[in-house]
């Protein structure tokens, strides 16, 4: 019976032929990442060795990614302290792929990896956040795990116990209308299956949308199949996928492609036609609470944000700063602005985009992930309503759990901004 | 404390009842996630459940207590201080299924957990756990355990994966990539 993409990428990895659904694996890992939180990977490490008599060192310094974006620049002293305790590991180490909190090469997690070619099609990447199934975007086998587990990758290089998941075949075709992103695919997509609709599994998109969908979109789909539960999101590679690696990570070496056999075993498939979609919301407090924009339209809101390692990147920027162009946002709202990566930011800077969000009245924010979650920058009062392109909005997710959080493309944050309320842009632009 | 599995009997009392969709961020909120020690997290379980935090906080819960959840419990974030938090109040979690990382990250840090898809119990129930079922000492009534994923006995048999992936490390079996 032939393979699916992750199968085939957990066979290579774990030196067989083959290996089935249930099997207990354990991949050798290509790259391993961590953000601030390597500070408490670090001290699971050192747990390890404790009474072993060996010398505490990485399996391949290589191989480790870890770049500051949690909460940058730092928002309290035992974060700043924590951080200091990274840098000394990173250089003790020698681990290359450090990314500071600096303007020319810092950013979100998931925004360097691809952008850097850290990824590859056919890796096998583990990260200590669950968004790290953002990489599947590259045809990669990525998804989350917690810091002792990546203390133990860390220490072995392999990952242990892992069995080869289920996958689902979500076959989306037809062209996406006007104002209809890959935000409002995936959030139609986990209203359909719901939050835990896809757990312990793998999701893999196929079909002609996908085909012409730009790498851009393709992340933000394997980003939030987490939010369906996914262990992972995986795009089968293509020739946009070595245009995105060529191009934009500047990778010049042989890329080799690995695919899901024609004859794959899938346990449930999903069509979709994107032709018929309109622009999505998740309402609060669960990501699977999804209607269209068109039937919330006219909620208050009192801020917007735009960013983030679902929706920060030069596409999404420049598709607010098109709506918002020569327009002022509505004295109701405040707007924040996150690029996922300071080489967008730089962009940005440079195309005039960053003027006409500003000009608009956004306030552009370093890149950094704190308002996602509510630990730093842009914090909500009490009853405050937020419209967010980011990718949860739990009770309590931006910091207050008395505020609640509606979830959106970028078109529908950056329509909504000039009206003050929600608003379809398909309804509100093209009138 | 050796993390147990199916088949490790007890008795515990429901104190906290949570639907299903319980994310990280319910149990533990991104605002506290600066703190990583296990020593350190406890304080933060459930904060934003003011009064249950505040109970916890105050040691008014006793060891061995049971949080009963609905399904997806502890969806979200990979942060592992979720777990580190419960498992420095001695809980032990009963829910009807579990996000992935969350299963993962209990499995490897010690926490006892239980997958009971058809649990039924109110706070102030008395759960008597068994090898493959959970009884429900006040409606008389058994719900059938699930047995955690395959994979994870090995490392709840060595007593977490810290001394598992340390015992691999002295047998010198790390990879070489």
């Amino acid at each position: 019976m032939g393979m699916t993409l992750v199968q085939k990428i957990l066979a290579r990895a774990s030196g067989r032929p083959s290996v089935a659904v249930g099997e207990v694996v354990e991949p050798a890992v290509d790259l391993a990442m961590s953000h601030e939180n390597a500070a408490l990977v670090l001290n699971q490490f050192l747990e390890i060795y404790k009474g072993t008599g060996l010398w505490p060192q990485i399996w391949n310094p290589s191989r480790i990614a870890i770049i500051f974006d949690h909460r940058v620049p730092a928002e309290s002293s035992k974060t700043a302290t924590n951080q200091k305790k990274v840098r000394e590991f990173v250089s003790q180490q020698g681990i290359q792929k450090f990314h500071d909190i600096r303007g020319d090469q810092g950013g979100i997690c998931h925004q360097i990896l691809p952008e850097n070619g850290y990824v590859r099609p056919g890796y096998v990447v583990v990260g200590t956040d669950s968004h790290t199934t953002t990489h599947g975007a590259l045809g990669a086998f990525a998804f989350g795990i917690g810091a002792t587990e990546m203390a133990s990758v860390w220490a072995l290089g392999t990952v242990l116990n892992v069995e080869v998941p289920e996958t689902i075949k979500v076959y989306v075709h037809g062209q996406l209308p006007k104002y209809v992103t890959a935000k409002d695919l995936i959030l139609h997509l986990i209203g359909k299956i719901s939050a835990q609709g896809a757990n312990f599994k793998v999701i893999e998109f196929h079909g002609d949308t996908i085909r012409r969908m730009p790498t851009s979109g393709r992340l933000v789909l394997c980003n939030m199949s987490v939010e369906a539960g996914a262990t992972a999101g995986i795009v089968p590679p293509d020739d946009e996928t070595v245009a995105y690696l060529r191009n934009e990570a500047g990778i010049k070496e042989d890329i080799q492609l690995i695919y899901p056999d024609p004859d794959a075993s899938y346990c449930d498939a999903v069509d979709v036609d994107a032709s018929t979609l309109l622009p999505q919301l998740a309402c609060p407090h669960t990501v699977d609470n999804v209607v269209a924009v068109r039937e919330k339209e006219g909620t208050r809101i009192d801020q917007i944000v735009i960013g983030s390692c679902t929706n920060g990147r030069y596409d999404d920027l420049a598709a607010a700063a098109r709506i918002l162009k020569g327009k002022k946002i509505s004295p109701q709202v405040r707007m924040l602005v996150f690029p996922a990566s300071w080489r967008i930011y730089r962009r940005i800077a440079r195309e005039g985009i960053l003027d006409d969000l500003v000009n608009a009245g956004a306030v552009i924010m370093n890149p950094g992930c704190g308002c996602c979650l509510g630990v730093h920058q842009g914090a909500l009062a009490d009853e405050d309503v937020a419209l967010s392109t980011t990718n949860r909005n739990f009770l309590g997710r931006m910091g207050n759990p008395k505020s609640q959080v509606f979830l959106c493309s970028p078109e529908v944050a950056a329509a909504s901004a000039l009206t003050g309320v929600i608003t379809d842009p398909g309804r509100s632009l093209t009138a | 404390m050796i993390p147990k599995s199916k088949g490790s009997p007890g008795t515990g009392k429901v104190v906290f009842k949570l639907g299903d969709n319980v994310s990280t961020d319910a149990i533990y909120p991104g605002r506290f996630m600066a703190t990583v020690l296990s020593s350190e997290t406890p304080q933060y379980a459930f904060a934003d459940y003011q009064e249950f935090n505040c109970r916890l906080r105050n040691q008014e819960i006793p060891q061995g207590s049971v949080v009963a959840a609905g399904s997806n419990f502890g969806c979200g974030s990979s942060r592992e201080q979720a777990v580190s938090a419960l498992k420095g109040h001695g809980l032990i979690i009963i829910a009807r299924g579990f996000a992935r990382i969350f299963l993962q990250n209990a499995v490897n840090l010690g926490l006892p957990l239980y997958v009971c898809p058809e649990l039924e119990a109110e706070i102030g129930d008395e759960l008597k756990i068994k090898s493959d079922q959970v009884l429900n000492t006040r409606t008389h009534k058994s719900y059938p355990l699930e047995p955690l994923p395959a994979a994870r006995g090995a490392i709840i048999a060595a007593g977490g994966l810290i001394p598992y992936t340390r015992a691999r490390l002295m047998n010198n079996s790390r990879h070489e990539n």
